[in-house]
């Protein structure tokens, strides 16, 4: 149950986004690629501030894997 | 030239007690002559309690070992009486930076806190401190007071029992039997008494080897502490430069796991690992070189009976953050009013429950944040380091991410939130100063607050009238009179009253609140007095 994770569309391009993340990593070896997911990481949440949507987002990311 | 470990300071010498038919009974005695030790029986014997501390050696510690002190613990041993010999011996410092890999990624600065008497933190070996507190205790003899350290009294044997303990005492000439109403464990990490009495100890143990190395060097690095992550000289691995009295430098360097220690021990495998460190051409003789590995436990309870642990012997932390030694002397802050109390009858033996349960969340607290240190500097997966790495690059670019960054938090004291010996709070003033806190120091002209509370119950009015002492039960609390106006720089105010005008605070002796209002009401601060004395 999220009350206050957005799950509902919320990017404003989400084309443009997934587009610029994925370029984001053109060309980067496996290890440069995951570093910058984890800054990206930091910087987004460090962005929302507020540990309960990040309580949230961590159930929602544990919760929709593949393999879960 | 001999160091100050290598000579006896308090060598053994018979006591009466061994030429006794029958068991002599203290009313204290405390196992081991560490910091813990010595500080509990300063406290005790300053308010006339009879101490006896019994260690099986007869010198300060061997190394350096502890070397860091906080404020808070600063301030306990203001009311011991050697704060300030503390300060004058020790190196002061309130930088510390951080680097990974090649370049200082951010610096911190502890904050001053303006008006307050003691610095955030001094750097002295543990074997000056020790020395310090044995200076102290000499000198409350040649005044009379009721403390004795006796070395080379070896305890081989613990019976427990309902209203004392009995104590088996090996020494250079025999063993003898003493009898305590209690005992204070302050015998360290792997303390025997725990061992004798079949205790548990259970924690997270961590499986990264420490090089710990003193040496002595004449080095024009400032007084700071240094922390690298991932360093050249120690790839993969962190370091940490510390700068003690007398040209002692502490390096601490990671050596990770499976190694072999004897090996690693060696002067030549330690001296070209400080050399890629500190530069071919630095000249420095090695003090002491120890290899040590940790892990974060505590006691499930510690009082056991007449039976008290304090310190390491109770819990034990990472170094990490400098939450040792610094939670040890709380634990001896916190026992030694209680025991008085009980001892004098004024309190009942349940009161040393709310011992355990203070400093058990003490411990709690600075297991967790040591445990978090660890893990961040140790990081045992993949992912984990990445994602320390990534901090430690977001630090060097953004302030956001330096918060983030854990090298050790360093010892804050606790507050004992929640403590049956609390009363409820019942003044809109600040957080800081809560019931169950360690009340902030402030200046007062040339004074200190502190100064000039502690040891017995305070009633602090902060311009509010109250009767000037009072009694409940046969425990006294006396009045200190205050106004906003004694301290112009209004650290007073800030702390203690924020927006509300006036203020009435009920403080133990060891200067924790138990209580506050906005204006003294007899039968609440009774209430409160028995509450803090485990009456209610």
């Amino acid at each position: 149950m999220s009350d206050k994770l957005i799950l509902s569309p919320n990017l404003n391009n989400a084309d443009g986004f997934f587009d610029a993340l994925a370029r984001a990593h053109d060309g980067l070896e496996k290890s440069t690629s995951d570093a910058f997911n984890a800054r990206l990481i930091f910087l987004l949440a460090n962005h929302i501030g507020d540990n309960e949507v990040l309580d949230e987002a961590l159930t929602a990311a544990r919760n929709s894997g593949h393999y879960r | 030239m001999s160091k100050i470990f290598d000579v006896p300071l308090y060598a053994y010498t018979r006591s009466p007690d061994q030429d006794e038919g029958m068991p002599v009974r203290h009313p204290v005695v405390i196992i081991g002559a560490g910091p813990v030790g010595l500080a509990t029986a300063i406290d005790l014997a300053q308010q006339g309690i009879k101490t006896v501390i019994l260690d099986d050696n007869d010198r300060v510690s061997f190394g350096s070992r502890a070397i860091c002190f906080a404020k808070r613990p600063l301030e306990i041993l203001d009311r011991l009486g050697c704060g300030e010999a503390m300060v004058k011996r020790g190196v002061q410092w309130d930088t510390g930076k951080v680097f990974f890999d090649t370049r200082q990624v951010y610096e911190f600065s502890l904050t001053e806190e303006e008006g307050h008497k003691n610095p955030a933190f001094i750097n002295l070996q543990q074997y000056t401190f020790e020395q310090v507190l044995v200076e102290r205790i000499r000198e409350m003899q040649a005044d009379g007071a009721p403390i004795e350290i006796r070395g080379r009294n070896k305890v081989e044997a613990i019976g427990q029992h309902d209203d004392h303990v009995k104590l088996e005492v090996e020494t250079p000439e025999g063993s003898y039997t003493i009898e305590a109403d209690w005992l204070v464990a302050c015998d360290g990490a792997n303390s025997p008494t725990r061992r004798m009495l079949g205790l548990d100890f259970d924690g997270q143990v961590f499986e990264d080897n420490f090089l710990i190395a003193d040496v002595v060097m004449k080095a024009d690095f400032p007084s700071e502490r240094w922390f690298w992550f991932d360093p050249p000289f120690n790839r993969g691995q962190s370091a940490l430069l510390h700068k003690q009295p007398d040209n002692v430098w502490r390096i601490d360097l990671q050596l990770g796991r499976d190694i072999d220690k004897e090996r690693e021990k060696r002067p030549e495998n330690v001296v070209p690992r400080l050399k890629a460190m500190l530069g071919d051409d630095a000249e420095f003789n090695l003090e002491w070189v120890s290899i040590y590995t940790f892990q974060c436990c505590r006691m499930d309870r510690f009082r056991h009976g007449r039976t008290l642990f304090a310190g390491d012997s109770a819990h034990q932390v990472s170094p990490f953050g400098a939450r040792g030694a610094n939670s040890g002397l709380q634990d001896a802050d916190n026992i030694a009013w209680k025991l008085k109390l009980v001892l004098d009858g004024k309190a009942p033996e349940t009161l040393m429950d709310s011992y355990n349960i203070e400093r058990v969340h003490g411990a709690d607290e600075n297991i967790l944040n040591s445990t978090r240190s660890t893990e961040f500097i140790t990081p045992k997966s993949e992912m984990s380091r990445i994602l320390r790495d990534a901090i430690l690059d977001l630090s060097a670019h953004h302030e956001f991410a330096q918060p983030v960054v854990n090298s050790g938090r360093l010892s804050v004291p606790c507050t004992y939130d929640g403590s049956m010996l609390n009363s409820a709070d019942a003044l809109a003033a600040p957080d800081l100063t809560r019931p169950g806190s360690p009340c902030p120091d402030a200046p007062l002209g040339d004074d200190h607050l502190l100064d000039k509370l502690g040891n017995d119950f305070v009633l602090l009015t902060i311009d509010a009238d109250a009767p000037e002492s009072f009694e409940e039960n046969g425990v006294a609390a006396s009045r200190l009179a205050l106004s906003v106006r004694d301290d112009p720089s209004l650290t007073l105010k800030r702390q203690y009253l924020g927006d509300a005008p006036s203020g009435v605070y009920l403080i133990r002796p060891d200067q924790h609140v138990a209580a506050r209002r906005e204006a003294f009401d007899e039968p609440h601060f009774r209430a409160a007095l028995r509450r803090a004395t485990g009456k209610e």
